[in-house]
């Protein structure tokens, strides 16, 4: 906490960047921390018949409150399936997930649906955005399920979609708004309810340059707004802006570096 | 279990999957529960109906609201003039005709007959009634289509039944004879016991009720006099009652005057003959399978429409999930879709059934080769059709929603098998 501390205290200055050695002693530094997420052990295999692939190979790591984090690796390195199992969208074959030091691995899936509803958003490399509704209804089915009156979820879902500069947007259906607008609809559907932790999916990955510099700046001031951020990305600029970059390669994190914004 | 939660949400998602999906598709979807309401409905209405018709005529031509007739060790109903003034006294009856009956041997073409050739006979009941009275009771007078209907005053004067003449027998049948070249005006010979007149065609009775088809009737001051009787006493009483009038209580007020001592007292439709009875339970069973399979068909027709629905739209829920919604919220969205298709579907139905078929059969009745078909549809048998289709409906929607929501999230978003 102290390091990622430092770290906004420091936001605005030139970054400094410091790559440490993965290692046991690390994680023993990390898991210290007051993890919001912590990851222990994580296993993932995928059975196509008889043949079994290991995808991730006990994977353990920690994520404090308000850090962003991002995970890169070459494809198929296990960086999205480590992501979806973090976020409780795919289920470990062993290993647990901690939220706040609660184990997941006993959770119903109806446990799972609401602890993903109240805890986490979702941003998707391919937006994610249900056709039949328009953007503010996107925005606001999160906050009808959580029991909030009509009025109230609109209102937040409203306020989530000016934030995001799509003000004038509010009643367009996702096919009639451009690739960038459809993924802010999804960051704005994905923050509205005030998620404790943000996971991404390649955000950028189907824009534009200048919509994904749009989309890494609304991150850049979400986290500076103390949102915790989990991001997978390909693209090394982008992973810059992060406190951390976790660095995938055949199901293991081969490497943590750390980022110091100055 | 639906919480109103779920309720809520899967109430916002199919209004507006409804209202965004293609109209054209809708429609198709709507028209086919209209097509499966009106198979449920029509189909067993008209087969119903088409006994119904006959019930109806029946009635409606010969046996009237209630029927009182000779016991069957007897020809006549005994103090039959008491018994009709008895009846003109109850302020339920509207109108009554008593009949003398008896059985008859018809022969035409009997003075050019040769010898060697056989005679032309058939059998017959003849009734002898007041012409007036009786067409208040069963409008005789609208079923003679050729000629004229009975006066009072006419002498030596029958009407017959379409059947007894074989220009209108659509095939042979030997069990019933019947009179060649006979027409309006013609002559022929009617045989009561011993006593023998002849009479001229006045008019000929067409109908689809075979008392009235294979009988003959006359005047009845005519017909007493061939059967020497001058009591009164007659053989059958038609009473018409006032409209609403249930000839049940009637019937009951009868057999507690002491009336059924000496006569049979039955309403129309204890005087159904068994057979009848049996083809309306037959229909009815009929209309049932028949609507149970229409049942299945929109049962069927609506999960193949859900489970295409679901399966296309699997991402969509995958993502729904993903982000929190439960999946009875989702699952409860496509039993209200199911829900609307099936109750407008109804709606449509219920409004061309009572808007339009009921009416327009009830005018122009269909022509079955025994009856004039109508559409019976009772609105308590509708309304619980409505419910049926809804019901199945809905189940049929709920299982294929469940069997793609129950699919693991993220292969639904990944769209991985």
């Amino acid at each position: 906490m102290k390091i990622l501390k430092h770290a906004r205290e420091k936001s605005g200055r030139a970054k400094r960047r410091r790559t440490e050695d993965f290692s046991p002693a690390c994680f023993r530094i990390l898991l210290a921390h007051n993890s919001m997420i912590e990851v222990k052990k994580l296993v993932k295999t995928f059975k196509n018949g008889s043949v079994e692939t290991r995808v991730l190979k006990g994977i353990d790591f920690a994520v404090s409150d308000g850090e962003f984090i991002a995970i890169m690796g070459r494809s198929g390195a296990g960086k999205s399936t480590f992501l979806y199992q973090m976020s409780l969208l795919d289920e470990p074959t062993s290993g647990d997930v901690l939220v706040d030091g609660h184990s997941t691995r006993e959770m119903t899936d109806a446990e799972e649906v609401i602890f993903r509803l109240q805890k986490f958003g979702y941003v998707f490399q391919d937006y994610a955005l249900l056709p039949d509704l328009t953007a503010i209804e996107n925005v606001a089915l999160p906050l009808l399920m959580q029991n909030l009156i009509s009025i109230e979820a609109y209102k937040k879902a409203d306020d989530a979609l000016t934030k995001m500069g799509l003000g004038h947007r509010l009643y367009n259906l996702p096919s009639q708004l451009s690739g960038g607008e459809q993924q802010r609809v999804s960051i704005a559907r994905a923050i509205a309810h005030n998620p404790k932790v943000l996971f991404a999916d390649e955000p950028t990955a189907n824009l534009d340059n200048e919509s994904s510099a749009l989309i890494m700046d609304i991150f850049k001031r979400l986290h500076k707004e103390g949102q915790t951020i989990i991001m997978v990305t390909h693209e090394i600029q982008y992973a810059k802006r992060a406190d951390r970059v976790v660095k995938f390669d055949d199901g293991k994190i081969i490497s943590i570096e750390q980022q110091t914004i100055e | 279990m639906a919480s109103f939660l779920t309720i809520r949400i899967g109430f916002f998602l199919a209004i507006r999957q409804v209202h965004r999906a293609s109209i054209w598709t809708t429609s198709l979807i709507i028209f086919v529960m209209v097509l499966t309401f009106l198979n449920l409905v029509v189909v067993s209405g008209i087969l119903v109906g088409l006994i119904q018709g006959a019930v109806d005529q029946a009635r409606f031509e010969f046996t009237s609201d209630v029927i009182i007739s000779a016991p069957d060790d007897k020809q006549y109903i005994e103090n039959s003039p008491n018994l009709l003034a008895l009846m003109r006294s109850f302020p339920e009856v509207q109108a009554v005709s008593g009949r003398y009956g008896s059985g008859a041997v018809l022969e035409a073409n009997y003075k050019t007959r040769k010898e060697t050739e056989k005679r032309n006979t058939a059998n017959a009941q003849i009734f002898g009634i007041d012409p007036a009275q009786e067409d208040a009771v069963t409008h005789l007078s609208e079923s003679v289509t050729e000629g004229d209907y009975l006066l009072p005053t006419d002498y030596d004067q029958v009407i017959i039944g379409q059947f007894l003449l074989s220009q209108y027998v659509p095939v042979d049948d030997p069990n019933f004879a019947a009179l060649d070249n006979v027409g309006v005006g013609s002559k022929i010979r009617i045989t009561v016991g011993d006593v023998t007149r002849e009479v001229t065609v006045k008019g000929i009775i067409k109908s689809k009720v075979d008392a009235l088809t294979r009988n003959m009737f006359m005047v009845d001051s005519q017909f007493r006099s061939m059967i020497g009787r001058n009591d009164g006493n007659v053989a059958q009483i038609s009473v018409l009652l006032r409209p609403g009038t249930d000839p049940a209580l009637v019937r009951d007020k009868l057999k507690q005057s002491g009336v059924d001592g000496y006569a049979k007292v039955q309403t129309y439709v204890d005087a159904q003959p068994q057979f009848l009875k049996d083809i309306i339970n037959t229909f009815n069973m009929l209309g049932t399978v028949f609507s149970s399979m229409g049942l299945v068909v929109a049962s069927i027709t609506i999960f193949i429409v859900v489970f295409i629905n679901a399966i296309t739209r699997r991402k969509y829920i995958g993502i729904m999930k993903g982000i929190g919604i439960d999946g009875s919220a989702i699952r409860m969205s496509y039993v209200f879709q199911s829900a609307f298709y099936a109750l407008l579907g109804s709606a449509i139905g219920l409004l061309l059934v009572y808007g339009f078929l009921v009416p327009f059969i009830d005018e122009h009745p269909i022509d079955f080769p025994f009856s004039d078909g109508i559409l019976v549809a009772p609105v308590d048998e509708t309304l619980f059709r409505v419910g049926l289709l809804v019901f199945s409906t809905i189940i049929a929607g709920y299982i294929p929603a469940w069997m793609i929501i129950r699919k693991n999230t993220l292969d639904s978003i990944l769209g991985r098998n």
